[in-house]
């Protein structure tokens, strides 16, 4: 058994250590939002936040995880910068397929919070660990300055 | 104004004769079938049937279509109308797009508006082969006619409930208004009684004014699964759990025609949470969408599967594949291009036109396999149930996929329900349900316990159905002034039909079609040759499919010849497409036309010219450049759609390519969903580019030689152009025939963009992908 805490909650799965992080979430504990993408950290599509970093859960062993704090796409919502990017998202229109786009806003939460008002150099930086095969990158780039805007706006 | 009274279509009106219609598709599309065609029947026209007046459009496609309310619209007590989209969603937005045309008609409130995803079952909803850029071209009118039969049912509710004639009441924003009085019922209200009203006659249905559109050709309104995506919540075909459910993964020959020799399985159930190993067995060839068999590993979670599976100890009989070098086989493919071959096209006479040029130029061209490496991968879980079969997965074409699966497990089609999940990502290799088959299969193995299919990223690069790989050779005499007399094009690609019939050599009609024998040029002496060219692996459809290797060589050849004239690259490409006119397809030798009627579709250079020149003044073109910049232009028809493109490019000291711009216009006739159509300009720019700068599939002793993103790149946030400005040619009308628009913005974009490296560099890129060839 390991013991994990994810969106809050404590949750015990019955899997081996080195499992990764992102098929506990997917098929033990049923939360699907995180993506398979390709199994080695070169898409993004399986990001999630440990203690508020964002890393690629489908090389990440619950072991390293264990105890410490997950959050997903799932609960990114109940932080007002993962609210605003998934309300910019919706305005802009970002999704496509939408496949990638759950990790598309893992990753753009973490740079918010680590940097509010990002360049276009910053967002690029950030964002470059994940693939959008649907080619959304333009209005991912104007959803995450308009969520970084509004943000500033509330502050 | 009045509206405009619906054209009747070709079929007559009562169900039963919908029923006949549906028969005689039925047939044509098992005719497909043993031709080794499915989808391609519509490829195809078959002596047998030579005098079965040719059906075009979506009545030409297996099932046609369907605009009966009763099948796609429904209303609950509270008002909520629920819409059925038959139509696969894979980012089109298509699941907005349909519901919203039957929503217009039938004056529905779009926040009250639900939308239901269709299973496959063509005989209900009519075609649901989500591919060649068809949905709303073919669906736009029946959805139209659906919507507008709902709201007279409706209305005659609403006048029998007041007992006042129908003349006297409208639908308005979800609800009926009785106009003298002022009364209302609202649509909850009226659903029982609307409900059991006879559905109008086609014929008397009268569609809205376009006026009048609330919705249609808007824009206005946000994705319908936007908000689920953005949460997390959106179900894909990779994400069904069901109780019991096991997870699969599959080790699959790693050669086309491969089996298992031998397999060890000990160690791998040893793993902590495999439960068995499972052969599937190989389909004899061809291909067609049978899965290629080989060793699953069922688990109890997809990690322990994926373990499982890295502890086979297979041997596998690769078979006469083995051979399949993508060095070899490009020489080949050159040599072959520089021969005489069939000819598919002669206008004039090539040779004598040539002798007598002023100059002659030649260029080749070479495209490698690409494949589509969708986000979402292939996936697909299956059950089976007192001999009942159920399938979820990410099908394209969902129809094929319950064909098929009845077919491998020996049921009837009746007993095999395939749910169709959202796609991640689609670009034509979810039109083959291989994967669905193998779900099946398993599920079968393990007495019908739910096993689910996942590949992983090195199976979806290893065991696709892939994008051709093609030499160009073209050649031209100019005139004294540098304008072409006589062109010749031999283009030499294994087919997609390889893939349904092994002894297949040479380019089908459908992908001659696509922008190498229907170039609406100028010119007077024209020859197109296509050699012929086995196929090593399955070939299959790629977003735009065989319009980018020849819109990439046409395109890149125009501009070659304008340089070598001297000539502006934009007025030289709209002297060779010459004066605006209707050209019939088949006067260029087109016999498929995207499967569209030549005379309601016949290509139209005077859009051809109109994009060119939209984009042209859009993009600033002729714009003074700094050194290092550059401006590409490129036009290309597909899927009877104008499109053209300007790519601006950077290239610093070291090679390094960056793309500040690019300005597309697209003429894809009326609009239903304009916000939608940017998109998908947008994604297959950034698509374009990724084809044209990263992408490339190649084999090495039969075998794929990529396994994932780290070499089988594709394009990412920092390469992407930075701006992207998608201009939609204003004036559509709707009532004339549209076009597509999922596929026709890719093919412009590799040559626009390597026109463009060509203005900032001098340097001419003649293979894909460019990747270091810019490199100093």
């Amino acid at each position: 058994m390991i013991a994990l805490d994810i969106n809050g909650k404590r949750q015990n799965v019955d899997v081996p250590g080195d499992t990764p992080l992102l098929w506990a979430l997917r098929d033990e504990l049923g939360l699907t939002g995180s993506k398979f993408g390709c199994g080695m950290a070169l898409c993004g599509a399986c990001t999630v936040h440990v203690d508020g970093q964002a890393v690629r859960s489908c090389i990440t062993p619950l072991s390293v995880v264990a105890n410490r704090k997950v959050v997903t796409i799932e609960a990114v919502g109940a932080d007002p910068v993962g609210r605003a990017l998934q309300a910019a998202w919706v305005e802009v229109g970002v999704p496509q397929c939408g496949y990638c786009q759950a990790g598309q806003i893992m990753s753009a939460a973490a740079l918010l919070k680590r940097t509010p008002k990002p360049t276009d150099k910053q967002i690029d930086e950030a964002m470059d660990g994940n693939i959008c095969r649907c080619g959304t990158y333009t209005r991912i780039r104007a959803a995450i300055k308009q969520a970084a805007a509004r943000q500033g706006g509330a502050r | 104004m009045s509206a405009p009274v619906v054209r009747p279509p070709e079929a007559e009106t009562s169900s039963e004769s919908r029923v006949v219609l549906a028969n005689v598709s039925r047939r044509r599309f098992l005719q497909g079938l043993s031709l080794g065609g499915l989808v391609l029947a519509v490829g195809f026209e078959s002596r047998a049937r030579a005098q079965e007046p040719k059906k075009y459009g979506a009545d030409g496609m297996p099932n046609g279509w369907v605009d009966d309310p009763l099948v796609f619209v429904s209303i609950a007590d509270d008002g909520t109308v629920t819409i059925v989209c038959h139509r696969s969603e894979m980012g089109q937005g298509i699941r907005t797009g349909m519901p919203m045309v039957v929503a217009d008609e039938m004056e529905a409130d779009w926040k009250r508006v639900r939308v239901a995803q269709a299973t496959g079952d063509e005989k209900k909803f009519g075609n649901q082969d989500t591919d060649g850029s068809r949905s709303t071209r073919h669906f736009f009118e029946p959805m139209r006619r659906c919507g507008a039969a709902a709201r007279v049912m409706l209305e005659t509710a609403a006048a029998e409930r007041w007992k006042v004639p129908v003349s006297e009441v409208a639908a308005k924003n979800h609800e009926v208004v009785h106009r003298p009085t002022g009364r209302r019922l609202g649509y909850g209200a009226l659903a029982k009684a609307a409900a059991s009203q006879p559905v109008p006659a086609r014929a008397s249905l009268r569609l809205k004014d376009p006026k009048d559109f609330r919705y249609i050709g808007k824009g206005q309104l946000k994705l319908v699964d936007a908000a689920d995506i953005a949460t997390g919540k959106a179900k894909y075909g990779i994400d069904t759990r069901l109780d019991g459910m096991l997870y699969a993964v599959v080790a699959r020959p790693p050669v086309l025609g491969g089996k298992v020799a031998s397999v060890d399985d000990a160690e791998a159930l040893k793993v902590p949470g495999v439960v068995k190993v499972v052969q599937i067995e190989p389909s004899p060839p061809p291909a067609v969408f049978h899965p290629l068999g080989g060793v699953a590993v069922l688990a109890r979670n997809t990690w322990a599967a994926m373990q499982g599976r890295r502890a086979l100890k297979i041997t596998w009989d690769d078979g006469p594949n083995a051979s399949y070098d993508s060095v070899a086989y490009k020489a080949a493919l050159e040599e072959s291009a520089r021969k005489p071959a069939k000819v598919v096209r002669n206008d004039g006479d090539f040779d004598k036109a040539a002798a007598a040029a002023a100059k002659r130029h030649q260029a080749e061209y070479y495209i490698p396999h690409l494949a589509h490496a969708t986000m979402e991968p292939p996936a697909a879980t299956a059950r089976i149930v007192n001999g009942k079969c159920e399938v979820w997965g990410c099908f394209q074409s969902p129809q094929a996929a319950r064909d098929l699966v009845a077919k491998r497990l020996g049921m009837s089609a009746d007993d095999v329900t395939v749910y169709v999940t959202l796609l991640g990502g689609g670009f034509g290799r979810k039109s083959k349900p291989d994967f669905g088959i193998e779900a099946a299969v398993l599920s079968k193995a393990v007495d019908g316990k739910p096993v689910k299919v996942t590949w992983t990223r090195d199976d979806d690069l290893h065991n696709s159905y892939y994008h051709t790989v093609s030499v160009e050779h073209l050649e031209a005499g100019v005139d004294a002034q540098g304008k072409p007399v006589a062109w010749l094009h031999r283009t030499v690609a294994p087919t997609i039909i390889s893939t349904f019939n092994v002894e297949a050599k040479n380019e089908a009609p459908l992908e001659l079609g696509m922008g190498v024998i229907n170039v609406p040029f100028l010119i007077p002496n024209i020859r197109i040759e296509n050699p012929e060219a086995i196929a090593h692996t399955r070939i299959g459809w790629f977003r735009s499919v065989s319009n980018i290797p020849h819109a990439f060589a046409v395109q890149s050849f125009v501009a070659e010849l304008a340089a070598a004239a001297g000539r502006d690259p934009k007025d030289y490409l709209l002297e060779v497409i010459g004066p605006g006119r209707q050209v019939s397809p088949e006067t260029l030798g087109d016999t498929w036309n995207h499967g569209e009627s030549p005379e309601r579709y016949p290509v139209d250079t005077g859009r051809l010219r109109r994009v060119v020149e939209m984009v042209a003044r859009e993009s600033g073109w002729g714009r003074k450049m700094p050194k290092g910049s550059g401006l590409g232009i490129a036009a290309h028809y597909s899927f009877v759609s104008y499109i053209a493109a300007v790519v601006e490019v950077a290239v610093d000291a070291k090679g390094a390519l960056t793309i500040p711009r690019v300005d597309v216009a697209v003429d894809c006739g009326a609009t239903v969903n304009p916000e939608r159509i940017r998109a998908q300009m947008e994604g297959a720019t950034v698509m374009g580019v990724g084809v044209a700068t990263l992408g490339e599939i190649s084999y090495k002793a039969g075998r794929v030689e990529q396994n994932n993103f780290d070499s089988y790149q594709v394009t990412r946030i920092s390469a992407a152009p930075k701006i992207i400005r998608v201009h939609i040619a204003p004036g559509g009308d709707y009532a004339k025939p549209m076009g597509g628009v999922g596929e026709p913005g890719v093919p412009p974009i590799p040559p626009a963009l390597c026109n463009a490296i060509f203005a900032a560099t001098g340097k001419r890129i003649r293979r894909l992908p460019i990747r270091d060839q810019l490199t100093v």
